[in-house]
């Protein structure tokens, strides 16, 4: 007897398949990566026990989940509005940086002791610039369509530079000794961190974000523009919606979102501008947007599992002696699972029996 | 009189046995030990040396108990990182690149009863001290063999990052070569990476490029020397013995002892002796040191080596005494001057003879 494998296009899934999906998706990684961590004689089930200790199992590991979160909630927004528009901006990680340079920026050129309107102008001053390096790509994509993935990951490389430009130049800490750092910002200009913990004010950011771009996309008629582009930009055009003129204005309005990140990250916790202040937020923020598929709730809940599984690898290392490399195999092991799974969203699989003759 | 000198005395030994007694002794049995690295373990030098000396210091105590984590950025991670250790029972934390220096210094200030050593920083607290290494005299060291044995008189320098540490490792290389060769020129490319073994590559082929017959190199992986020797050209490495990725053009490498002062350290936590201090060890503590030099270099060099070095243990000279030129040929430091250790760490400017920018 012969069987074969049929797909079927699925175009509704329930509920119960959106809670199910995703969590055997991550189980059946670990049970991979399980094995994997067997063969090198380390117990799986002691690894895994010593992750989601360290990221869920005190107040302390949470509040660090959450800390890690934000930036990757609101980068996740940010390359999330692009993406649903089918423009894809893979230059958050420059427009983070950008923000941040704005934001050191202001704070040694207009400073304030009021410390609203220290952070009003430092979150303006972050917004328009990485809204700017945002609309530079838009620019060349609507006038002379420049291909924007190409100019967005460029724009990344000559905003971590001009931001070096600065921290080892001008900008640089006379009292550093010479290191290469902006001087402390003053208290005015710091983001208030809340119960004792490392979570900042850029976690009202986030939520709000998330609320905002809910809104828009679903019930503006921006957001219906952004929606008709992106799932059909010939029949967009066709029926009158300004294609260049939203290319331009999703871009920068991505891009501001993303310097918004990199100004929460440095007034939030670093108090200062120093080199190699994000460790690739804005990649992983085209990671979250992916898994989340778009969806806002879902790029909270994605960019929450990230922090667990950035902050219980680091944990892994400490109590397991694990070295980084295998506990990027296990978060690898994961993320690839659960992209792969994506494909059962899709498709439905049947074994039929193969009629004879 | 004899009342002040009284009063004196009991202040004196009042502030003493507060700072003694600020740490209890631990028994080895009770102590954890976390380490923050700023690379992998298999980066082939400073951080793969960092952890040849946390294991040297391991087997020199039974009982301690020591930890790491591996490529921690410089940025607010690390902060997180030695929370998790000190959450896991660490009492004393090895912090290995420069960059933790203010988040040190924000988890030092909420765990007042766990020690902090800061490697290549220059903030304190009462339990945070900080540890580096004269390694401006072995680079001196290593310039001499570089200078004698350059032929076109051009020598490439890979330099990580612009900051004094790596500029103090330029001009002391410089000085070196130069006083066994005044002809020469230090040519310097920047990384603006500690490890980014790419480019590292890249770097020391555009110094072969532009002329160089000697290539030397501050950077944390062994990419320049194995780039070198594919090109043929001789290498001085740093970190450690970087001969084996170089077997033929390998001249020598400044190298580091992390081990001792790990040991010594920890030693100190141990006996409850452990005070805040500013530690700059360098030739004579044998914290810092050359490789042994390879054969092809001639022995009469060697034994200008030997001379310079001793000359430098015994103490009454040292790399940065005057007279010392900056490039454009001014006298910085005058005959019979010499340069502070405040002046040292905060270096920057280069020597005559350098070739390169140092972005202001």
């Amino acid at each position: 007897m012969k069987y074969r494998v049929v797909l079927r296009r699925r175009f509704k899934t329930g509920l119960l398949f959106e809670g199910v999906l995703p969590v055997l998706s991550v189980a059946v990684a670990l049970v991979f990566a399980g094995g994997a961590l067997s063969i090198f004689g380390v117990s799986p089930v002691a690894t895994y026990r010593a992750m989601f200790r360290g990221a869920l199992g005190s107040g302390y590991g949470l509040s660090e989940v959450v800390v890690k979160t934000i930036p990757l909630v609101i980068s996740g927004i940010a390359v999330a509005l692009a993406f649903r528009m089918k423009i894809w901006n893979i230059g958050a990680e420059g427009q983070i940086y950008l923000g941040a340079l704005a934001t050191a920026a202001v704070v040694r050129y207009f400073p304030s002791g009021n410390q609203a309107v220290m952070l009003l102008t430092m979150t303006a001053g972050a917004a328009l610039a990485g809204g700017a390096w945002g609309y530079a790509a838009g620019f060349m994509k609507s006038r002379w369509n420049v291909n924007e993935v190409i100019t967005t990951l460029m724009l990344n490389y000559i905003g971590l530079h001009l931001a070096d430009y600065f921290i080892y130049g001008s900008w640089r800490d006379p009292s550093s000794l010479g290191f290469p750092m902006t001087p402390p910002f003053p208290p005015s200009a710091r983001l208030p961190q809340f119960f004792g913990t490392r979570v900042h004010l850029g976690i009202i950011a986030a939520v709000i974000l998330v609320l905002v771009f809910r809104l828009v996309i679903r019930w503006t008629r921006w957001g219906f523009e952004i929606r008709a582009i992106g799932d059909n930009p010939r029949a967009a055009v066709y029926s009158g919606i300004p294609y260049g003129r939203n290319v331009e204005l999703v871009l920068f309005i991505s891009g501001a979102i993303a310097g918004l990140a990199g100004m929460t990250e440095i007034a939030g916790l670093q108090g200062r501008l120093q080199p190699g202040f994000s460790p690739g937020y804005g990649y992983t923020a085209i990671i979250v947007a992916w898994l989340a598929r778009l969806n806002p709730w879902a790029i909270l809940v994605v960019s929450f599992f990230m922090g667990v599984l950035l902050v219980g690898g680091e944990t892994i290392q400490v109590i397991m002696r694990l070295p980084l490399a295998s506990v990027q195999v296990i978060q690898g092991c994961i993320l690839f699972s659960v992209l792969g799974f994506e494909f059962f969203r899709n498709y439905r699989v049947f074994l039929v029996r193969k009629e004879s003759g | 009189m004899k009342k002040l000198i009284l009063m004196m005395l009991c202040v004196s030994m009042i502030l003493g046995a507060s700072a003694a007694s600020a740490f209890e002794p631990v028994a080895a049995k009770d102590l954890k030990i976390g380490f923050v690295y700023v690379g992998p373990v298999g980066d082939g030098g400073w951080t793969y040396m960092h952890d040849m000396g946390r294991v040297e210091m391991e087997e020199a105590f039974p009982g301690v108990e020591s930890f790491f984590v591996e490529s921690v950025a410089e940025g607010p991670d690390s902060v997180r990182v030695m929370e998790t250790f000190i959450r896991n029972g660490a009492k004393l934390v090895f912090a290995t690149s420069f960059g933790y220096m203010d988040f040190v210094q924000e988890v030092a200030a909420k765990n007042p009863d766990v020690i902090f050593m800061h490697c290549s920083g220059y903030k304190s607290a009462p339990n945070v001290g900080n540890y580096f290494g004269r390694m401006y005299q072995a680079r001196y060291l290593s310039g001499l063999v570089a200078g004698k044995m350059t032929k076109k008189n051009v020598i490439g320098f890979v330099a990580a990052n612009p900051i004094p540490e790596v500029i103090r490792a330029i001009n002391s290389f410089t000085q070196g070569a130069r006083k066994v060769n005044p002809d020469v020129k230090v040519k310097v490319v920047w990384l603006f990476s500690w490890l980014d073994p790419g480019k590292e590559k890249e770097a020391t082929l555009a110094l072969i490029d532009a002329g160089a017959d000697v290539i030397a190199m501050h950077a944390d992986s062994g990419a320049a020397p194995q780039t070198a020797e594919e090109a043929g050209v001789y290498v001085v490495g740093y970190n450690n013995d970087m001969s084996h990725y170089a077997p033929t053009m390998h001249l020598t490498s400044p190298v580091w002892d992390w081990g001792m002062a790990y040991k010594y350290f920890v030693g100190k936590v141990i006996d409850g002796t452990w005070e805040s201090s500013n530690i700059w060890w360098g030739l004579k503590e044998g914290f810092v040191g050359l490789s042994p030099i390879s054969k092809v270099v001639p022995d009469e060099v060697v034994a200008i080596v030997e001379s310079e070095k001793a000359k430098i243990i015994e103490g009454g000279w040292d790399v940065f005494y005057g007279p010392v030129r900056n490039q454009k040929g001014e006298e910085v430091v005058k005959s019979g001057e010499k340069m502070t250790d405040e002046e040292m760490l905060s270096m920057n400017w280069f020597v005559e003879g350098v070739e390169g920018e140092i972005p202001k």
